[in-house]
């Protein structure tokens, strides 16, 4: 991207820079100087001192505005359409009168050429060029609604091509910074230039609403002003459109987002000498701008080169902006400063702000002292802080309706919050993978001084919406698929055919490879095969391909997988009717056994085991009248007592099993034994695979710690004074090495096993689960099990796992570029070497995090690739392999890295990283390196791609804004801050759970969904708008919904109307609500038809059940539930939101003093 | 009594007994110079038509060391209700119950008629019988269902009190669970795996579970029984459960790829067979029997490979010492064979297959138990089948032909000592004043265990006389023994039988003839035999021969009668003369000689010589044939080439195998038809003649022999010609041609040839 960006900024600049320089010479000049139409300008150059001496309540109050309207623009940026639109509109005006005919030109052609990239390229947009493209057609969109102002689409394009790449980094920076700083500064003069837009701020507020309005008010501010002044407004403008959703958001919900504002303050900056003539200022901008209006400028000539990108980027745009900037970073050093300035303007909110932005829309004031002593003065108002949900309806709105397509390299996808739809033209899903950054730095040292991160969220299973389709199976016969012959990579969209098709040169060593005949295909005129679009595998991101006999296992194609049922019967189980409850659900759950494709019953044959101290295996051959039950007592020495008749087709010895899932309930009715083994039966499973010469899945359901004598027999060692202690590690840590060794067996034979445990005390979920966690099966916890309260929890869970897709004996290794290098695995596998990934099971709820390190520099032209392979045997044993390929952008701007980041798989990762490291560092150490990291990300930004701005201001990249709020939820999660309620099974339960979650499962774990049911619309389909995570959000007379992937809180205010508790529990008062209900009671009103299909609708989405618990307000369990209020205090010592952030900013602040 | 021959065989048939010597060199010196020990078959359970047990408890020496049982040889002095123990001549009162005792009011005991009684005494409770099956799963389809058809059918046969268990094995050893219904349910082992009494006792939940015993709660007695039960039921409560269960079996499931054996785990499945019967019932009678179709290929007790290209183990393995399992096999089942010995059980061994079945190494399993010991082709043949129903055949009295538990206990008068035994029988080691320092067979002790015997059930004894050469025995002195056996009778009562004899001393050096005359040849050559074949376990072939043939020689020079240096004049008197031969016929006999004989053939023969009376093991030293002709009734005939004649029909019988041979004439006849022709009525009653007669014995052997019907020239023939005497061979040419017999194309010495060379050796002057 940048590469093309330059190139093609290039010229532009080239022209712009004069433009611009005029422009930017008068409008810099200008802006600082004069206030008002620079204003922005001189916002920003003056915001500094400006808020921090002078009053700040003006220049907060446009600061506010700008932020809000920055905000507006990152949503428009966000909503490509909207960002463009109002750019275009807001610049229309402005440019309209330059721009439009030097970059008018030039853009079309651009835009042209891009046109393909359209959609994808709203994110690439970003990156690169193509971006630009995007916004074209955004832009067309915006011509309408800004049709007044440019003369022809094009032009419009054109000038919002630049703006909205103004805009764009603007809003980006906007967005990402909390404006604050840029707002802070811009505020003032932008106060006063912007006198109106204070006034917009409040449009901000109706920003969210409606940013037309808002820029409506700007164009006309616009209009009146001149170029320069247009510029800020447009800035201020676009950064809203640009940064729309953020802005949108923060705006909406939050004057908090105020900070955005200042972004958007920036963005106005940017924006400007964006539009006025952002390419040519860009160029002497850098230099020039050294200082903010460096920036700006430079932003100007992201903007001008961005023009195109703009547009397309201007969503995202900030991250045009930066690329943009970078772009003529090529001086790196002078664009530092140029980085920052245009940072500040796009990026640029300030955190610093954040008093401020607490302030900011609040309290002005605030800013003033805020800058002095930022963090502790006074509260910020949570109001003015970045908001998740402000970002997630932000990104649903602008990315929602269009589909991803995946043509082009490197571009962010919609957050995972959103419902999109994709289109694979090249580059896998990003339900299957997904990057903490599309845009990697071309240097280590470049990774290393931002500390981002390099990692790829991989689900290889992940499970596609009817409307997509799965990958497609290519047989290429019986040489196996065609692969490189040196890194054996597979073929794949990226190869690259040479000599008339006769070869190929690997896309990931360069080496070439001889095609194999009967893969020849003459190449067309471009280059390409002319078979591209008949080959999955040269046109697709996604695809699977057979396996031969040589990815077999001892050379032979492999068996159908089993599953084995493994039922502890001790007196526990017994007495609380799980045996009974288990065997009845087996007898109707075996008829949905994973199929593949259109099989018409599944080759997977079952097998069962019961046992307390001692194992009984139970034969169910087809011919025989009756099951038959062996014992093994000799558990020291686990074997598998009969091979034929264990395991069986369901459909052929479906009496025989039904006889014996009759019986087991009633042999065992008298038990009156209490202890278990554990590791025996997982030996039991493996060695009856073994026996078998198959792969399959063992389904434990276990109740107790294993304290009979047998190997693996474990002891109680729960002691919660280790807590905070340098031995609290050991929690975590498996008592013994034999559960893993154990693990490390059941992977070579290809056992899965997933584990249900039903607890009434410390069973050492640590150790349990380590066989489970290594062979990448699942543990399911029920504690206190009561078979009225989660019986159906149970069962969910239970069909669920036993019917979703899985592949068996997957060994997964992943291919990346010359230069980068897989070199850290986090998930539920074992590994025997550094490179590949086995699972003796792989589901597709389960994710594997990959971590890439730098060995050697990447180009910006080739980019980065990544393939993954999974080599897997599908349910009916075939062996087959899934390959998932990835492009993305390298960068050797700082500022493109941050632009296209994704936040929420960052604390993906940093979550992972962190529930791994417990096992070896005692908790805070944990927590401080994660605070460290996340600081010096952030540290990194403000130094090297903010604006500056006074170091009481926090500024925030556009992507990363959530970072801090996330990262305090991670944080505060129960594995590194325990309360005083939560078990050690729980946290060893959350641990490993985490491990293998995908990033929407994070995301939601972390920061629960709040959902307020009172204000549910009945009659649509729609959830209702989701809330912050406060208490103070919530209302006494609402009643709420919380799901954290795990759980599902009905919270009752006290004062909720008596009609609606009638209506959803059928009691008539609060009082009489039972908070003993698992489920709710099924009445027929609206409003309970209403409450539980959202109920119902979130379990769908979920890959566990959710406990339902009933909470009412200032009621007992009421701790339990405010314990999920992330941005509150917790009980445990968590720190709130505001409180967090400060902190952060102050650990900024250290480092970069 | 007019002949020593009637004496003893009036001896033998009263009190089972059979001594080498029925007068008895009165010294030690002489009883070393008589070669031939002094020793006797004792049949401790001998079928006795006309002995009613007596229902008292038999009246014991006061003397610690002592302990005889009060006898017909006791010294009473009536009026004083005393009476002197003729071993250590301690004198005892009698209890009160005898007070009434006088002349003419003796009690059984002390009635000379009854030197062998049998008490009936009550001790402990009585516990049933107890059968447990340990079945190989491994074997063809044909020949398991047959094995579960007579397994099914046994149940019937069983004493309906009588507690039954089932184990299987293949590669895995099941223990069934008999007691449970609905799902059918057993306890599996690893067929690899050796596990302790103990650790077979806890995983099969049998050992008591360690409660503190609640001082409130009296200890719970029945939670035994209850226990047990669950792996032994009586035969009553379970036979229909049993039956099904036996019909259900399945052949091992576990896949057996080509080349290789099935993994068979006997060892194990033997091993637990025993820790579970230890755990819950010792010292009452039990019998372990166990089905094989093959030799244990896995676990303790391996005795070969699966690998089928490695045959299992033959004699010239086990003399290059290359047999690499059976030491450790060996050793596995010996220390099964002690730990079940004692606890009083008994373990047979079914072994039915073609090839070897590792009995070689198995064989201690039966030989230390007393159990049996069967080996066939097939559990699918008559073979099998007959022989297994015959264990469950009852006697005259309606009882089963089976006795458990048994003790054995030799008392000897002074001048005697005790050196050994050879039988079915575990040492209990007791020792005595009466126990000899030389040992012959299991010695060292005066007490033996025989976990099971049979009413023919037959142990050597053997003997030393200690008397000093100086310290002479008055005139008309006798020796005496005792055999205390205690033991557990079929119908559960425990029983006691006591013998006494006594034999005549006699100065070896002025009554020669006296002993001489007393010598028992039959008895001599099997209890010479016994410790022959005791040795062969031990030593190498040869030297077990050098050693008979230099007992014989020296037999011979001391009894015979001759000139020195002069063969021909070379005499042995009658009491003497079969003897040469007998042992002629044991150095060919499959006892002694390995060659054409697999090391589980010969362990399997070997186990039978050791246990059977004096009649079996003479046929089974030299077989018996019989003539049929038209030339006139059924004769017995010499075992010897020249008794093979065109028109005879042989019938030999060597106990093992049944062998109906027609000469050549009468082959062709048969060929012919005649037999079939109304007019050659007598031709068809010459053939049945010997099938009558061989059925005669079928139907009482045990094990049943293997019947053979072949022909002159017929491939079985082998079975004949290796038996008998060589007289006629390639070798000596003269016989070709004359109606005088067969000859055998075989390099051994005819009996001709070794009587010249023993007459040449007994009068030569320089050995």
């Amino acid at each position: 991207m940048s590469v093309n960006q330059q190139a093609h900024t290039g010229p532009p600049y080239g022209q712009p820079q004069p433009g611009y320089q005029g422009y930017q010479q008068p409008a810099y000049g200008g802006q600082p100087l004069p206030g008002v139409p620079q204003s922005q300008y001189g916002a920003y150059n003056g915001p500094m001192p400006g808020y921090q001496q002078p009053v700040p309540p003006q220049g907060y109050f446009p600061s506010l505005g700008f932020p809000s309207k920055g905000s507006p623009v990152s949503l428009n940026s966000d909503t490509s359409s909207l960002a463009p639109n109002f750019i275009g509109s807001l610049r229309a005006p402005p440019t309209s009168g330059a721009p439009p005919p030097a970059t008018g030109a030039s853009l079309p052609s651009g835009h042209l050429a891009y046109s393909q990239f359209g959609h994808g390229d709203v994110q690439n947009g970003i990156p690169a060029s193509a971006a630009p493209m995007q916004r074209p057609p955004a832009s067309q969109p915006f011509l309408p609604g800004s049709a007044p102002t440019p003369v022809s689409q094009t032009s419009t394009f054109q000038q919002y091509g630049p703006p909205p790449a103004s805009v764009q980094q603007l809003s980006n920076h906007m967005a990402g910074m909390t404006i604050g700083s840029t707002t802070a500064s811009a505020p003032p003069p932008a106060g006063l230039g912007y006198g109106p837009p204070t006034s917009v701020p409040p449009v901000s507020g109706s920003f969210s609403a409606t940013g037309s309005g808002l820029y409506t008010p700007y164009t006309a501010s616009q209009g009146p002003p001149p170029t320069s002044v247009s510029q800020g407004l447009p800035l201020a403008q676009p950064p809203f459109l640009g940064q729309p959703i953020s802005t949108q958001r923060l705006p909406t919900q939050v004057p908090g987002f105020a900070p955005p504002p200042s972004s958007t303050g920036i963005g106005p900056s940017s924006y400007p000498p964006a539009t006025g003539a952002p390419r040519p200022p860009t160029m002497p901008g850098p230099p020039l701008s050294g200082q903010t209006v460096a920036g700006p400028p430079t932003s100007q000539p992201n903007h001008v080169s961005s023009p195109p990108p703009p547009s397309t980027m201007s969503g995202p745009h900030p991250g045009p902006p930066m690329s943009g900037l970078h772009g003529p970073p090529p001086p790196t050093h002078p664009p530092q400063p140029g980085y920052q300035m245009q940072q500040n303007g796009s990026f640029g909110q300030v955190r610093g702000p954040q008093p401020n932005y607490g302030g900011a829309y609040p309290g002005t004031p605030n800013y003033g002292s805020q800058p002095g002593p930022p963090p502790p003065p006074k509260r910020l108002d949570p109001d003015s802080i970045p908001s998740p949900i402000q970002v997630i309806e932000d990104d649903r709105s602008n990315r929602g309706s269009e589909p991803f397509v995946t043509g082009v390299r490197g571009q962010v996808p919609p957050l995972v919050t959103t419902n999109f739809l994709v289109k694979d033209q090249g580059n896998a899903s990003p339900r299957y993978i997904r990057c903490t950054s599309y845009n990697i730095p071309c240097t280590s040292d470049m990774a290393k001084q931002s500390q981002v991160p390099l990692a790829a969220v991989i689900k290889p299973l992940a499970t596609l919406p009817p409307e997509e389709t799965l990958p497609y199976l290519v047989d290429h016969g019986e040489s196996g698929p065609v692969r490189c012959n040196r890194c054996k990579a597979y073929m794949c969209p990226f190869m690259q055919f040479i000599e008339g098709g006769r070869r190929f040169q690997c896309c990931f060593c360069s080496c070439v490879t001889e095609v194999p005949p009967h893969y020849f295909q003459h190449l067309d005129h471009t280059g390409k095969r002319v078979d591209f679009y008949d080959r999955p595998e040269l046109s697709l991101g996604s695809y699977e391909f057979l396996a031969t006999v040589d990815y077999c296992k001892n050379n032979k194609f492999p068996s159908p997988p089993a599953f084995i049922f493994m039922i502890d019967v001790s007196y526990n189980a017994v007495k609380s009717g799980l045996v009974r409850l288990v065997c009845e659900e087996l007898k109707s759950l075996l008829d949905y056994l994973p199929r593949e494709g259109n099989m018409e019953e599944s080759a997977i044959r079952v097998g069962f085991v019961t046992y307390n101290k001692v194992l009984h295996f139970y034969n169910v051959k087809s011919s025989l009248a009756q099951p038959q039950m062996m014992v093994v007592s000799d558990v020291a020495d686990m074997f598998v007592p009969l091979l034929d008749g264990f395991l069986v087709n369901v459909n052929e010895s479906r009496t025989v099993i039904a006889s014996l899932l009759d019986q087991i309930p009633e042999m065992f009715a008298d038990t009156r034994e209490t202890e278990t083994v554990f590791a025996p039966v997982i030996q039991a499973g493996l060695e009856a695979l073994k026996a078998a010469e198959c792969a399959g899945k063992l389904f434990i359901f276990h109740t107790s710690l294993p304290i009979a004598e047998a190997p693996g027999k474990l002891k109680n060692r729960d002691d919660k004074k280790l807590i905070n202690t340098d031995k609290e590690k050991t929690l975590f840590q498996p008592q013994t090495t034999f559960y893993n060794n154990l693990a490390k067996d059941c992977v070579a034979q290809g056992c899965c096993v997933d584990l249900f445990l039903f607890p009434n005390q410390y069973l050492d979920v640590a150790t349990l689960g380590v066989v489970t966690y290594q062979t990448g099966g699942s543990i399911y916890k029920y504690a206190y099990f009561q078979l009225e309260t989660d019986q159906d929890r149970f069962l969910n869970d239970l069909r669920r796992d036993v019917q979703k897709e899985v592949g068996f004996d997957a060994v997964m290794r992943v291919r990346t570029s010359t230069g980068i290098r897989a070199t850290d695995f986090f998930g539920a596998f074992y590994m025997s070497n550094t490179t590949d990934v086995e699972m003796a099971g792989l589901d597709c709820d389960k994710t594997i995090t990959v971590e890439f390190k730098h060995d050697d520099k990447l180009s910006e032209d080739s980019g980065a690739l990544l393939q993954c392979a999974l080599l897997y045997t599908s349910c009916a044993g075939q062996r087959r392999l899934r390959i998932h390929n990835l492009s993305l952008n390298c960068c050797t701007q700082l500022a493109d890295l941050y632009r296209n980041c994704e936040t929420d798989t960052l604390i993906n990762y940093l979550a992972k990283y962190a529930y791994r490291g417990v096992l070896g560092s005692p908790v805070k150490t944990v927590r401080d390196a994660l605070i460290n990291q996340c600081a010096q990300i952030l540290a990194c930004y403000r130094k090297n791609c903010a604006s500056p701005s006074s170091a009481g201001q926090l500024i925030l990249p556009e992507c990363m804004k959530l970072l801090p709020v996330y990262l305090n939820c991670v944080l505060k999660s129960d594995v590194l801050q325990p309360g005083p309620e939560v078990t050690t099974d729980d946290r060893a339960y959350i641990r490993q759970l985490v491990t293998s979650m995908d990033v929407a499962e994070t995301n939601v774990f972390f920061y629960p969904r709040l959902l307020p049911l009172t204000k549910a619309d009945v009659d649509s389909d729609s959830l209702p708008a989701a809330i912050r995570n406060s208490e103070e959000r919530l209302s006494k007379g609402d009643i709420y919904l919380l799901e954290n992937g795990l759980n599902i809180f009905v919270w009752v205010g006290v004062n909720v109307q008596q009609g609606l508790i009638q209506n959803l529990f059928g009691v008539s008062s609060f009082s009489q609500i039972s908070n003993a209900l698992s489920t709710l009671p099924v009445l027929e009103n609206p409003f309970s038809k209403k409450v539980r299909s959202i109920v119902d609708m979130l379990q769908v989405q979920r890959s566990r059940y959710m406990k339902l618990i009933i909470v009412k307000q200032e009621d007992k369990l009421e701790m339990l539930f405010k314990h999920f209020l992330v941005e509150d205090k917790s009980l445990s010592g968590g720190a709130s939101y505001v409180d967090f952030l400060c902190h952060m900013h102050k650990e900024i602040r250290q480092l970069l003093s | 009594m007019a002949t020593y021959l009637e004496f003893i065989q009036q001896n033998e048939e009263r009190d089972g007994v059979r001594f080498s010597w029925n007068v008895w060199p009165s010294s030690r010196l002489e009883a070393t110079r008589m070669v031939v020990p002094l020793a006797c078959l004792l049949t401790p359970l001998k079928e006795r038509l006309d002995l009613p047990p007596v229902q008292y408890e038999p009246v014991l020496c006061s003397r610690p060391t002592c302990k005889a049982v009060l006898n017909p040889l006791c010294q009473v002095d009536y009026r004083a209700k005393l009476w002197a123990c003729n071993f250590c001549f301690q004198r005892n009162q009698f209890p009160p119950a005898y007070a009434g005792i006088s002349e003419v009011n003796q009690p059984a005991e002390l009635m000379p008629q009854f030197s062998t009684i049998e008490y009936i005494v009550q001790r402990g409770p009585q516990t049933p019988l107890i059968f447990l099956y340990v079945v190989d799963t491994c074997l063809e389809e044909e020949d398991l269902q047959a094995l579960k058809e007579s397994l099914q059918m046994s149940l019937s046969l069983l004493p309906a009190d009588a507690l039954v268990g089932l184990i299987t094995f293949g590669r895995m050893v099941q223990v069934h669970e008999l007691s449970c219904e609905g799902i059918s349910k057993s306890y599996v082992f690893r067929g690899t795996k050796d596990l302790t009494a103990k650790q077979i006792q806890d995983m099969l939940g049998l050992s008591r579970p360690a409660v503190p015993l609640q001082p409130g709660r009296p200890l719970q007695t029945p939670e035994q029984p209850v226990i047990s039960s669950r792996f032994l039921q009586p035969v009553h409560k379970i036979d229909m459960n049993l039956t099904d269960l036996l019909g259900e079996l399945q052949r091992d499931p576990w896949p057996v790829t080509q080349g290789t054996r099935p993994l068979r785990s006997t060892g194990v499945a033997l091993s637990i067979a025993v820790g579970l019967l230890e755990g819950t019932f010792p010292n009452t009678g039990a019998r372990i029997m166990l089905f094989t179709g093959g030799p244990p290929t896995q676990g303790p007790g391996m005795v070969v490979g699966d690998e089928l290209k490695t045959p299992i183990r033959s004699w010239h393995d086990i003399e290059k010492d290359n047999a690499r399992f059976m030491r450790k096999a060996t050793k596995h089942f010996e220390t099964l064979a002690n730990r079940t010995a004692a606890n009083g059980h008994c373990i047979d061994i079914y072994a039915c297959a073609l090839d070897q079945t590792g009995l070689l190494e198995m064989k201690c399993c039966a030989n230390l138990t007393g159990g049996h010991m069967v080996m066939g082709d097939s559990f699918n043949t008559s073979l099998f089948k007959q022989t297994f129903q015959r264990v469950f055949n009852k006697g005259f009295n309606g009882e089963f032909r089976m006795a458990f538990g048994a003790s054995l206990d030799v008392k000897t008068s002074r001048e005697l000592k005790i050196a050994g035994a050879i039988g079915p029988c575990t040492s209990l080691n007791a020792k005595g004043p009466c126990v000899s320092e030389n040992e012959l067979g299991i010695g060292g002790t005066s007490q033996w265990k025989i976990c099971s015997l049979d009413p023919s059930t037959t142990l050597a004894i053997y003997f030393e006389v200690v008397n000093q050469h100086n310290a002479p025995i008055p005139q008309g002195g006798r020796g005496a023994v005792q055999f205390v056996t205690q033991y557990q009778h079929s119908n559960t009562q425990k029983r006691i039988r006591v013998t006494t004899i006594a034999r005549n001393w006699a100065d070896a050096q002025s009554q020669l003839q006296h002993i001489e005359a007393a010598f028992d040849q039959e008895a001599a050559a099997v209890l010479m035999a016994r410790l022959g074949v005791y040795r062969a376990e031990s030593e190498e072939g040869p030297d077990v021969l050098r050693w008979l043939d230099r007992q014989l020689i020296r037999l011979c020079q001391k009894f015979g009668q001759y000139n020195k240096d002069d063969p021909n004049s070379f005499r042995l008197s009658e009491s003497f003369s079969l003897y040469p031969q007998f042992m002629f016929h044991l150095r060919r006999s499959p006892f002694l000689q390995v060659f054409n004989n697999s090391p589980d053939e010969s362990s399997y023969y070997r186990h039978h010589f050791a246990r059977q009376d004096l009649t079996q093991s003479l046929i089974m030293i030299q077989p018996i044939l019989y003539a049929y002709s038209f030339h006139g009734p059924p004769e017995p005939v010499l075992l010897d080439s020249s008794s093979i004649l065109p028109d005879r029909i042989l019938l030999m019988d060597t106990f093992f195998q049944i062998v109906i041979y027609l000469g050549e004439t009468i082959a062709q006849w048969q060929k012919a038809g005649y037999q079939d022709m109304p007019e050659y009525e007598n031709f068809k009653h010459l053939l049945q003649a010997p099938l009558d007669d061989a059925q005669e014995i079928l139907q009482t052997r045990f094990p049943m022999p293997r019947y053979i019907h072949t022909e002159h020239g017929g491939s079985q023939a082998r079975f004949l010609l290796s038996k008998v005497n060589p007289s006629q061979t390639h070798n000596n040419l003269y016989a070709w041609g004359q109606e005088s017999g067969a000859p055998i194309l075989t390099d051994d010495v005819s009996l001709q040839v070794f009587m010249d060379h023993l007459k040449k050796l007994a009068v030569s002057s320089a050995s």
